[in-house]
C-alpha cells in the first residue's frame, strides 16, 4: 500500500495506480478527455493536470504513477489556471455548434467548459476545418469537432482488435480516419460513439432524433445474443430511440455489440399489432375474441397428442414457463420443445449447457480450445474478453476449424470428429497441453452439438476433463456458447423432451403428424406445412408468421418485464421501457387467457404468481435435478464439424426487421466485393 | 502546413526491385525479433528512392504486408513526416529552404527563379515533366545560405542567376555539380581565412 496526500488528506492506495486513480479513491474528481479506465493511457489531452509538490510544473495525473509520499493538490489556483489554459486551447478549433450537435447534453467538453471554459474567445484567427470521414453505416463523423483524444483509435486497436482507425498528419492538422475511409469491420465499432468525449463521432441511425434529457431511460437486459449484456434503453413515448451499454464488470464491462445497440429500430418495423387469421391465403384482421374463439374450437376438436409447440430464440422465461404449464396442465400434450433443430443437450446437469468458467473466468484462463464455434459472431462480448485475456495473460488459443479472423491469433486444427476423439483419448498434443494448463477452457459451440456423435464425444470430453482435474469445485473447463438469449432459460425450465438425444417433437412436426402447431416467437423452423393449423404468437411478421394460420401479437423484450438467463447461467430481469403496439399483449397474458377459455381456469392469477412459481421451479430443479438422458447408444461417427456460418446482422427477428442491420450487412458485403483489405 | 494530399494517380502495384529487396531485408534484420515494425521509416525512404521520389498507396500496403502491420499504421507514418512525398514529384525535386537565415540572404529570389523556370506553384511538375519544387523549412546549411536541395544533394551560396543555370542544366538532363557556388570548400570562410592566428580579415 502507498501512502500519499491528496489536498492535505492522507490516503492509502494500492500499488500500481496512477495519481488520477488515487485522486478518485480520495473522492476528488479530475476532469479528463483522453483517459479511460479500460483503455491504455495516452496522456495527450492535458486536462487532468494537478499540482505535485517538488514538481516545477503541473503534472498529467492520468499518466503519472502514484508513489509513496506524494503530495498532490487539485484545488489550487495554479491547477485551475492550468486547466483553464488547456481548455482554451481545446476550444480554439472546436466549433460553436452545440445547438446542432447530437452530443449536446451528454458532452464531456460541454460539461467541463461550464467550469473551466472562458466566456469569450481570444482567438481571432480562422478555425481549422476538417473534412468528415466515412466510417461505415453506424458512425456519423463531424471531424471539425475532434479534440484528438485518440480514445477511438485505442479502442479499435486494443479492445475491438481491428487496427483500422488511425491518426494521419500531425499537430493541429492531425485527423482521425480509417484507412482510406472504409467502414470499420468490427462488431463492436459503435462503442467509439460512447467513447468520443465530444460530438466528433456520433450515432448515425440516431442522428437528430432526440436530446438526452427528453428520453425515458430504462435499465434493462439485451437479448440479441446469449451474453445478456446490460443495457439502458432510451425511449421517447412508444418508440425506442437508442440502446446504450450499462457498466457490468461481470458481463459486458461497458461495451455492447453493434447488433445490441442498433437492432432497436427493428422494434418499429414489421410489428404485429393485432390478431390476424389466414383466409384463402390472405391475412385478415380480427379481434382478440374472434381469435380466441377460432383457437379454442380448434383445440377442442383435436387430440392433445396432435398438438405441438416450439418456443423461439427471444422468448422470455415467463412465457416459456407458462407455455410449459399450458402444455402440461391445460392441453396435456408432451410435444413441446425449445429447439428448432436436432441439437443434443442433456439438461439434467446445469453444467452441461452453460458457460461454466464464466466471462470473468476467461481472464484467469491460460488455454482456450474452441470447438465448433465462432465466438466473434456468436457471442461478441465473450470474444472481446478472450482478446483481452490474450493481450494481458498471453492466453493460448486453439480452434478446431478455421473460423476466420477472431481479432486474435489462434492455431487452427482440422475440424474432424476424429481429431476430437484423439483429444479426449489423451493422444493428441493438445490433450497434454490441456492437462498441464492451470485453468483451461473448452469452448463448445452449437455446431458441436449438432454433429451425430455429439453425445458420445461430449461425455468423453467430460470424463477426460474430470479425470484430469479440470472439472472440480473451483473450475469447470466446459464453456458452452449458446446462440440465443432464450436457450439457457429454456433448458433450465426443462422445455425439452429428454427421452432421447434427438429432438422428438421436431421429428413429429417435420413428419406432419400434428394438427395444431404453436410457434411462440419461433422463426427458424424448417418444415413444409401440410394440413396443420399453425398458430404464431410473437412480435414480428417474419418466417413464422408467414406460414401461420392464426397470428396473435405479442410483446418484444423492451415492452415487458421478464427474465432471461444468459449463457453463464445468470438470471437477469428486463424492465419495461415501452409498451406493446396496438392490440398486442404480453405473451404470458395470451396463454393465460387461452387456458382460461379452455379450462375455465386461469393458470396464474397474475404475473407475480407466475414469477414466484417459476423461481420456485428453478429452485426445486437445482435441489433435485431432472431426469438424465439414457447413456449414449450413439456411437462415434467420423465426420466434419460444420461450423454453421452465422448471419450476424440477421440472426433474429428484430435484427431482420431493422434497417440499420440491413445497411450494416450491405456495407460488409460491399467491403468483401471490392476486396479493399487487399 | 496542412495535411498531405494523396495523389489521385495511383499505380496498381508496387514491389521492391531485387537490389532494394536485399537492402530491405538487411534493414529489417537490424531490429530484434518482434520489433520489425521499426523498419517502416527506412523502408518508406527506400520506396521513395526506387519510385521517382514518391510513395504510392500500393507501396504502403506492400510495406505493411512485409512488416505484418496494419495499413493504417504505415499510412500514419507516411502522412506524419514531411519528407515523404505522397504525390508524384519531378525527377529533379527542388526543395528551397525559406527559413530565416536563408530568407535573409535572399531565398525568395530563388523561389522566384523556380516559379519562372519550373512551375507557377509548389508541387507542380514542370511542363517537360523533369522538375518540381517545394518550399521547405531549415535544411541545416545556414552557413551557406541561401541554399536548395535537389534530390540528395545540396546546392549552396546561390543567387537567382546561378539557380536559373542549374535549372537549365537539369532540364537538359545533366546532373549539376553539388556544393557551394561561391567556390569555397564546404562552409569554409569566404575570405580564405582558416585559422584564428591571422586577425587581418576578422
Amino acid at each position: 500500500m502507498l501512502k500519499l496526500k491528496i489536498n492535505d488528506k492522507e490516503i492509502e492506495v494500492e500499488e500500481g495506480l496512477t495519481v488520477l486513480q488515487a485522486c478518485e479513491a480520495a473522492g476528488v474528481e479530475i476532469p479528463r478527455f483522453c483517459y479511460h479506465e479500460r483503455l491504455s493511457i495516452a496522456g495527450n489531452c492535458r486536462m487532468c493536470l494537478v499540482e505535485m509538490e517538488k514538481s516545477p510544473k503541473p503534472i498529467a495525473s492520468c499518466a503519472m504513477p502514484a508513489t509513496d509520499g506524494m503530495n498532490i493538490k487539485t484545488n489550487t489556483p495554479l491547477v485551475e489556471k492550468a486547466r483553464k489554459g488547456v481548455m482554451e486551447f481545446l476550444l480554439v478549433n472546436h466549433p460553436l455548434d452545440c445547438p446542432v450537435c447530437d452530443q449536446g447534453g451528454e458532452c464531456d467538453l460541454q460539461d467541463q467548459s461550464m467550469y473551466y471554459g472562458l466566456d469569450k474567445s481570444r482567438f481571432k484567427e480562422n478555425k481549422r476545418y476538417v473534412s468528415d470521414k466515412y466510417m461505415g453505416p453506424l458512425i456519423k463523423t463531424q471531424m471539425t469537432r475532434c479534440i484528438h483524444c485518440t480514445r477511438c483509435i485505442r479502442f479499435a486497436t486494443e479492445v475491438a482488435g481491428v487496427p483500422e482507425l488511425g491518426a494521419i498528419g500531425r499537430g493541429e492538422d492531425m485527423q482521425i480516419t480509417t484507412y482510406l475511409e472504409k467502414a470499420m469491420e468490427s462488431e463492436l465499432s459503435a462503442n467509439v460513439v460512447d467513447l468520443c468525449p465530444v460530438g466528433a463521432l456520433t450515432s448515425k441511425p440516431y442522428v437528430f432524433e432526440a436530446r438526452p434529457w427528453e428520453l425515458k431511460k430504462t435499465e434493462t437486459i439485451d437479448v440479441m445474443d446469449a451474453v445478456g449484456s446490460n443495457i439502458r434503453v432510451d425511449s421517447y413515448g412508444w418508440e425506442v430511440k437508442r440502446v446504450l451499454p450499462r457498466n457490468n464488470d461481470d458481463i459486458n464491462e461497458e461495451w455492447i455489440s453493434d447488433k445490441t445497440r442498433y437492432a432497436c429500430d427493428g422494434l418499429k418495423n414489421q410489428r404485429l399489432d393485432t390478431p390476424y387469421v389466414k383466409i384463402d391465403d390472405q391475412f385478415k384482421k380480427i379481434t382478440w375474441k374472434e381469435a380466441y374463439d377460432i383457437l379454442t374450437k380448434k383445440i377442442a376438436n383435436v387430440l392433445p397428442d396432435k398438438i405441438a409447440g416450439l418456443t423461439g430464440d427471444l422468448t422470455d422465461m415467463e412465457t416459456m414457463y407458462i407455455v410449459k404449464e399450458f402444455f402440461e396442465k391445460t392441453i396435456k400434450s408432451p410435444n413441446l420443445d425449445c429447439r428448432s433443430d436436432h441439437i443434443y443437450v442433456d439438461n439434467s446437469n446445469r453444467s452441461n449447457y452453460i458457460f461454466n468458467p464464466t466471462l470473468n473466468g476467461i481472464e484467469q484462463s491460460d488455454l482456450v480450445v474452441i470447438i465448433g464455434a465462432n465466438p466473434r459472431f456468436e457471442a461478441t462480448i465473450l470474444n472481446s474478453r478472450i482478446r483481452k485475456s490474450y493481450l494481458n495473460n498471453n492466453l493460448q488459443i486453439f480452434s478446431y476449424g478455421d473460423v476466420g479472423n477472431l481479432t486474435y491469433p489462434y492455431k487452427i486444427l482440422p475440424n474432424d470428429t476424429s481429431e476430437i476423439k484423439s483429444l479426449v483419448d489423451g493422444d493428441s498434443q493438445l490433450s497434454k497441453k490441456i492437462i498441464s494448463a492451470k485453468k483451461p477452457i473448452v469452448i463448445l459451440g452449437q455446431s458441436f452439438f449438432k454433429i451425430k456423435s455429439a453425445q458420445t464425444l461430449f461425455d468423453q470430453l467430460n470424463n477426460f476433463l474430470k479425470s484430469n482435474g479440470k472439472i472440480n469445485n473451483e473450475w469447470n473447463s466446459i464453456g458452452v456458447i449458446s446462440n440465443h438469449s432464450a436457450t439457457v432459460g429454456a433448458y433450465d425450465l426443462d422445455l425439452i423432451n429428454n427421452e432421447s438425444s434427438r429432438n422428438i417433437t421436431l421429428d413429429k412436426i417435420q413428419n406432419n403428424t400434428n394438427e395444431i402447431l404453436f410457434l411462440f416467437g419461433q422463426d427458424n423452423l424448417n418444415f413444409t406445412k401440410k394440413n396443420e393449423f399453425v398458430v404464431y404468437i410473437g412480435t414480428h411478421g417474419d418466417k413464422g408468421a408467414e406460414m401461420s394460420d392464426l397470428i396473435l401479437p405479442g410483446a418484444a423484450y423492451t415492452e415487458k418485464e421478464s427474465h432471461y438467463t444468459n449463457l453463464e447461467g445468470k438470471l437477469q430481469k428486463t424492465y419495461k421501457a415501452s409498451y406493446p403496439p396496438g392490440d398486442a399483449l404480453e405473451d404470458w397474458e395470451i396463454v393465460n387467457k387461452l387456458s382460461e377459455l379452455i379450462k375455465r381456469k386461469k393458470l396464474f392469477k397474475n404475473k407475480n404468481e407466475l414469477i414466484d412459481s417459476m423461481i420456485n421451479y428453478l429452485k426445486l430443479k437445482k435441489d433435485k435435478g431432472s431426469n438424465t438422458l439414457e447413456k449414449s447408444k450413439n456411437e462415434f461417427v467420423n465426420e466434419k464439424i460444420a461450423i454453421s456460418e452465422m448471419d450476424y446482422y440477421y440472426s433474429n427477428v428484430i435484427a431482420r426487421a431493422s434497417k440499420t442491420m440491413s445497411e450494416c450487412k450491405n456495407s460488409l458485403l460491399k467491403l468483401m466485393k471490392t476486396g479493399t483489405d487487399g | 502546413m496542412s495535411i498531405k494530399k494523396i495523389s489521385k494517380y495511383q499505380p496498381e502495384k508496387f514491389e521492391f526491385n531485387e537490389n532494394n529487396l536485399k537492402i530491405s531485408k538487411e534493414i529489417i534484420s537490424k531490429y530484434p525479433e518482434g520489433k520489425q515494425k521499426s523498419a517502416v521509416m527506412s523502408l518508406l525512404y527506400l520506396v521513395q528512392n526506387q519510385n521517382q521520389n514518391w510513395i504510392p498507396l500500393a507501396a504502403m500496403k506492400y510495406i505493411a504486408k512485409l512488416l505484418h502491420m496494419p495499413y493504417i499504421k504505415v499510412y500514419e507514418v507516411a502522412t506524419f513526416y514531411s519528407m515523404y512525398n505522397l504525390t508524384p514529384v519531378g525527377k529533379y525535386f527542388y526543395q528551397v529552404c525559406t527559413t530565416t537565415p536563408c530568407m535573409l540572404r535572399g531565398a525568395y529570389k530563388l523561389v522566384e527563379a523556380c516559379k519562372e523556370k519550373i512551375s507557377k506553384n509548389e508541387n507542380e511538375i514542370s511542363e517537360d515533366g523533369n522538375c518540381s519544387w517545394v518550399e521547405v523549412e531549415c535544411l541545416g546549411a545556414c552557413v551557406n545560405a541561401p541554399m536548395i536541395q535537389i534530390n540528395e544533394n545540396y546546392y549552396e551560396d546561390l543567387s537567382k542567376d546561378k539557380l536559373l543555370k542549374i535549372i537549365d542544366e537539369t532540364k537538359n538532363g545533366k546532373q549539376p555539380k553539388p556544393g557551394s557556388y561561391k567556390g569555397r570548400f564546404n562552409s569554409a570562410p569566404e575570405t580564405e581565412r582558416t585559422t584564428l592566428n591571422n586577425l587581418k580579415n576578422a
